[in-house]
C-alpha cells in the first residue's frame, strides 16, 4: 500500500516546513495533513512523512503513539471526545456519557453500531468551568445534559463534514505563518 | 464549506465579572471590578483587528518597537513583578534577562498555550476572545528578548484558538506589524503557530520543545534550562499566554503602575481568574492578584450551587489539579510573627490571599490561578480517584517512579472505592507518595504527589473509611515487588521538606495551613 498527501497538502507542508530551522519540527503538522486527507494515519503514510522529512520510520511512529490524537485504528467520521476530569465529572459528565453509550449502542472506545460516530473519553479539554462538555469532530459543547448530548451527537451524524485543507476548521495556513481567508 | 459556524459569542466566553451585586462584600474584591487584560472581550468580534484597534489594540506595540530600547522593556516587566501564570509562577522580568544570545544561534520566544491542567480554562479564552492582545504581545517580547522568530505551542484540540490565533497572526502581518519591517524597525518578526497533537505532558516546557522540534513530548533533564538551551538548540524563552498577554499592559501602565493593582508585594498586576465546579456562577473573571478564594468562591462564583438547599463547600482545589487541596474549615495556624501568614492566623484556609508567595506558605500552589469547588456531597477519595487517574495516564513513561508510581497511587485508590483495599493500603498510598518525589525528571510526577498528600492531610477520615469498609486480608508485602513495606513513619525521624507522616488514628480537628 502506497500513500502520498494530496498536492494542496504537499504545497501546504513544503510551506510549514520553511518555518523551522530543522525539518524534523513539521512531523507533527505533517502528520496531521496525513489525518486529515485519510481519517487515522495509516502505516503507508508514516513511511511517506519518514521519506519526507528524512526521519527513520521508528522515529516517525514513536511520535505517532506518542499523542492521543493521532487515530491509530480507522475511526468513524465523526468523533466525539467527553471530557471525564474532574470539574466536569462534578457537573454530571458520567450521566452523559452514559446516556451517549446507550444512545449509540457502544461502549466508550468504540464505534457505533451504525459506523457513523466514535465515542472516546477524553481528559479535561480547557472548559472546565462550562462542564459538563464534549468535542465532537472540532467543535465544543458545553453545559451539556444527557438529552442534549445525544440530540447534538444525533444530528451530527448525517451532517457534510467536508473541512477546507489543512486546518482546524475553516481557517487556511497560509505562506509564513500568516492565512487568506 | 466548513462545517464550524463560527459563534460570534463563542459558547466559553463568559463575559468578565459583573459589578457585584449580592450580600457579599469584602475588602480585597474591588467593586466595580477591575478590567484590564480582558477590556475586550466584551466587544462583538472582539477577536478581528478593526474591533481591537479602535479599542487600543498595537499602540503599544508601535511605541515599544519604535521609540524603545529592549533592555527599557525588561525593566519595565521586571518592575511589573509579574510571576508567570503557567503555574510555577517565576517572575517573568528575571527570564528573560537569562536569555542572552550565544554567537551564531538565534534567540526564540516560544508561548505555552498547551493549557490542559484539570480545572485550567483561561488561555484558551484568551486566544478566542483577544488573540490580537497575544499576537502584540508576543511582538513587543521578541523584540525585547531579540528573537526573531515566536512560536506559539497551541495545544491541538483547540481549533477555534488556532483559527482566530492564525487568523491574527495574518492580519497583523497584513498591516506590516509582523514580517521583514515590523512598525517600520529593521528588526524582523514572525510568529507562528505550532499545533499540539494531545498531550498534557507538553506543557511542561521542555517537553514542550521537544514537542515542537518533531519528536515524542518527553520532558528534558534541567539543567540546560531553556533559556540556555531551548528550541533547536537556542536560548529560549518559554512563557505562558496570559504572561505574554499581559505584556502590552505592563509596557502601556509602565511596570511599577501596573504591579501597583496587585495587592500583594512581589507579585503584580491583575490576572484571570477562573472557578469551576460546584458554584451557582462558575466562568471567568478578572481581577487583581491577592483576592481570596472567598470571593472568588462567594463573590465572583455567585457561592455554593445549591446553598438554599444546605449545600456548603467541603474542599477547594485552588490552581489545578497539581495543587493541593484546602478546606474551608481548616484555620492557618501560625502564631510567629515573622511567618509569612501571620496576619492571616486564625483565618480559615481560603481567606489567605491567591497569590504565589502565599500559597506556598499554606502549603499548596497558586497553579493556574483556577480553583476547583467542591461541595458537600463530594466524596474526596472519588475525586482524588479521578485526578490520579488522569496524572497516571499522562505520565510520559520515562521516569519508573512517576509511571509506576502514579500507577500504584490510581491502583490502590481503585481498591478503596470498590472496598478491597487491604488495611494497611492508606500506609503504602503515603509511603509511594513520599517515595516518587523528588525522584523524577519533570514536575508532573511531584505536582501528581503532592496533590494525593493534600487529599491524605485534609480528608484522612475519608480514605480511613473506605479501608474499614474494604474486606481484603491484610498486606504483607509491597505489590509483587518482593520489597517488604517499610512501616510508616517508622523509617526516619527526620521528614524531609515536602513529605509526609500519616498521623495515626482520626484526626478531623486537626488545624490546617502553615506549619
Ligand atoms: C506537567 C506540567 C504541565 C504544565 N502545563 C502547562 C501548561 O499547560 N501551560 C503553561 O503555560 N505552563 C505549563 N506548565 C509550566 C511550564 O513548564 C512553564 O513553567 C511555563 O510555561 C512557564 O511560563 P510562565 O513563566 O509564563 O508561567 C506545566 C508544567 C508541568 C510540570
Ligand atoms: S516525571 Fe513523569 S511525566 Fe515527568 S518526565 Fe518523568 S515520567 Fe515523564
Ligand atoms: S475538566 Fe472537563 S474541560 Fe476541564
Amino acid at each position: 500500500m502506497t500513500f502520498t498527501l494530496s498536492p494542496e497538502r504537499e504545497k501546504l507542508l513544503d510551506q510549514i516546513i520553511a518555518r523551522y530551522p530543522e525539518k524534523r519540527a513539521a512531523c507533527l503538522p505533517a502528520l496531521q495533513l496525513c489525518q486529515e486527507q485519510t481519517g487515522h494515519i495509516e502505516e503507508a503514510a508514516v513511511a511517506w512523512v519518514a521519506e519526507k522529512l528524512a526521519l527513520s520510520t521508528a522515529q516517525v511512529q514513536g511520535v505517532v503513539t506518542f499523542y492521543t490524537m493521532f487515530q491509530q485504528k480507522k475511526v468513524a467520521p465523526n468523533v466525539v471526545w467527553i471530557c471525564r476530569t474532574l470539574s466536569c465529572e462534578l457537573m454530571g459528565a458520567k450521566a452523559v456519557q452514559q446516556a451517549l453509550e446507550k444512545k449509540l449502542g457502544c461502549h466508550a472506545g468504540e464505534t457505533s453500531k451504525d459506523g457513523k460516530v466514535t465515542l472516546l473519553k477524553a481528559e479535561c479539554l480547557a472548559a472546565c468551568g462550562y462542564g459538563p462538555m464534549m468535542q465532537l469532530n472540532d467543535e465544543y459543547h458545553l453545559a451539556l445534559t444527557p438529552e442534549k448530548a445525544v440530540e447534538i451527537v444525533e444530528a451530527a451524524k448525517d451532517r457534510a463534514r467536508d473541512l477546507p485543507i489543512g486546518d482546524p476548521g475553516g481557517w487556511q495556513f497560509g505562506p509564513q505563518g500568516g492565512g487568506t481567508r | 464549506m466548513s462545517v464550524i459556524v463560527e459563534p460570534d459569542e463563542p459558547p466559553g466566553a463568559h463575559p468578565p465579572a459583573p459589578p457585584l451585586g449580592g450580600p457579599y462584600r469584602s475588602d480585597t474584591l474591588p467593586d466595580p471590578p477591575m478590567i484590564v487584560l480582558t477590556d475586550r472581550w466584551k466587544l462583538e468580534r472582539s477577536y478581528t483587528i478593526e474591533v481591537a484597534e479602535k479599542a487600543g489594540a498595537y499602540v503599544t506595540a508601535r511605541r515599544a518597537l519604535t521609540e524603545m530600547e529592549p533592555a527599557k522593556l525588561i525593566d519595565e516587566v521586571k518592575a511589573a513583578n509579574v510571576r508567570g501564570r503557567g503555574g510555577a509562577g517565576f517572575p517573568a522580568g528575571v527570564k528573560w534577562s537569562f536569555v542572552k544570545p550565544v554567537a551564531g544561534k538565534p534567540v526564540y520566544l516560544v508561548v505555552n498555550a498547551d493549557e490542559g491542567e484539570p480545572g485550567t480554562f483561561k488561555d484558551r479564552s484568551i486566544m478566542e476572545l483577544d488573540p490580537h492582545r497575544l499576537v502584540e504581545g508576543c511582538i513587543i517580547s521578541c523584540w525585547a528578548i531579540g528573537a526573531h522568530v515566536g512560536y506559539v505551542y497551541v495545544r491541538g484540540e483547540l481549533a477555534l484558538s488556532i483559527r482566530r490565533l492564525e487568523r491574527a497572526i495574518a492580519e497583523a502581518r497584513e498591516k506590516g506589524y509582523l514580517g521583514a519591517k515590523p512598525f517600520g524597525r529593521d528588526f524582523p518578526i514572525e510568529i507562528y503557530v505550532h499545533r499540539g497533537a494531545g498531550a498534557y505532558i507538553c506543557g511542561e516546557e521542555t517537553a514542550l520543545l521537544n514537542s515542537l522540534e518533531g519528536k515524542r513530548g518527553e520532558p528534558r533533564l534541567k539543567p540546560p534550562f531553556p533559556a540556555v538551551e531551548g528550541a533547536f538548540g537556542a536560548p529560549t524563552a518559554v512563557n505562558n499566554v496570559e504572561t505574554i498577554a499581559s505584556v502590552p499592559d505592563i509596557v502601556k501602565m509602565g511596570g511599577a503602575k501596573w504591579a501597583a493593582l496587585g495587592q500583594l508585594p512581589n507579585d503584580g498586576g491583575s490576572r484571570i481568574y477562573g472557578v469551576s465546579g460546584h458554584v451557582k456562577k462558575p466562568g471567568l473573571y478578572e481581577a487583581p492578584v491577592g483576592i481570596t478564594l472567598r470571593d472568588l468562591i462567594y463573590g465572583l462564583g455567585g457561592g455554593i450551587r445549591g446553598a438554599e438547599n444546605g449545600r456548603t463547600l467541603k474542599g477547594v482545589i485552588p490552581g489545578g489539579a497539581s495543587t493541593p487541596i484546602l478546606r474551608p474549615d481548616f484555620l492557618v495556624h501560625a502564631p510567629d510573627e515573622k511567618h509569612p501568614l501571620h496576619k492571616w492566623h486564625g483565618k480559615s484556609e481560603i481567606d489567605v490571599p491567591l497569590g504565589v508567595d502565599t500559597m506556598r506558605a499554606l502549603g499548596t500552589m497558586l497553579g493556574t490561578c483556577c480553583a476547583i469547588v467542591m461541595d458537600d456531597t463530594v466524596d474526596m477519595v472519588e475525586a482524588a480517584r479521578n485526578l490520579m487517574r488522569f496524572f497516571h495516564h499522562e505520565s510520559c513513561g520515562q521516569c519508573t517512579p512517576c509511571r509506576e508510581g502514579t500507577a500504584w497511587i490510581e491502583r490502590i485508590l481503585t481498591a478503596m472505592v470498590e472496598e478491597r483495599a487491604r488495611p494497611n493500603e492508606l500506609e503504602l498510598l503515603v509511603d509511594v507518595s513520599n517515595e516518587i518525589m523528588g525522584t523524577t525528571i519533570c514536575a508532573l510526577a511531584d505536582g501528581a504527589t503532592m496533590a494525593m498528600l493534600g487529599f491524605v492531610k485534609k480528608f484522612p477520615e475519608e480514605l480511613r473509611a473506605y479501608v474499614k469498609r474494604s474486606k481484603a486480608p491484610g498486606l504483607t508485602a509491597g505489590l509483587g515487588t518482593g520489597r517488604a513495606l517499610p512501616v510508616l513513619g517508622a523509617s526516619s525521624d527526620v521528614v524531609p521538606p515536602g513529605r509526609l507522616v500519616l498521623p495515626r488514628g482520626e484526626s478531623g480537628t486537626q488545624r490546617g495551613g502553615a506549619s
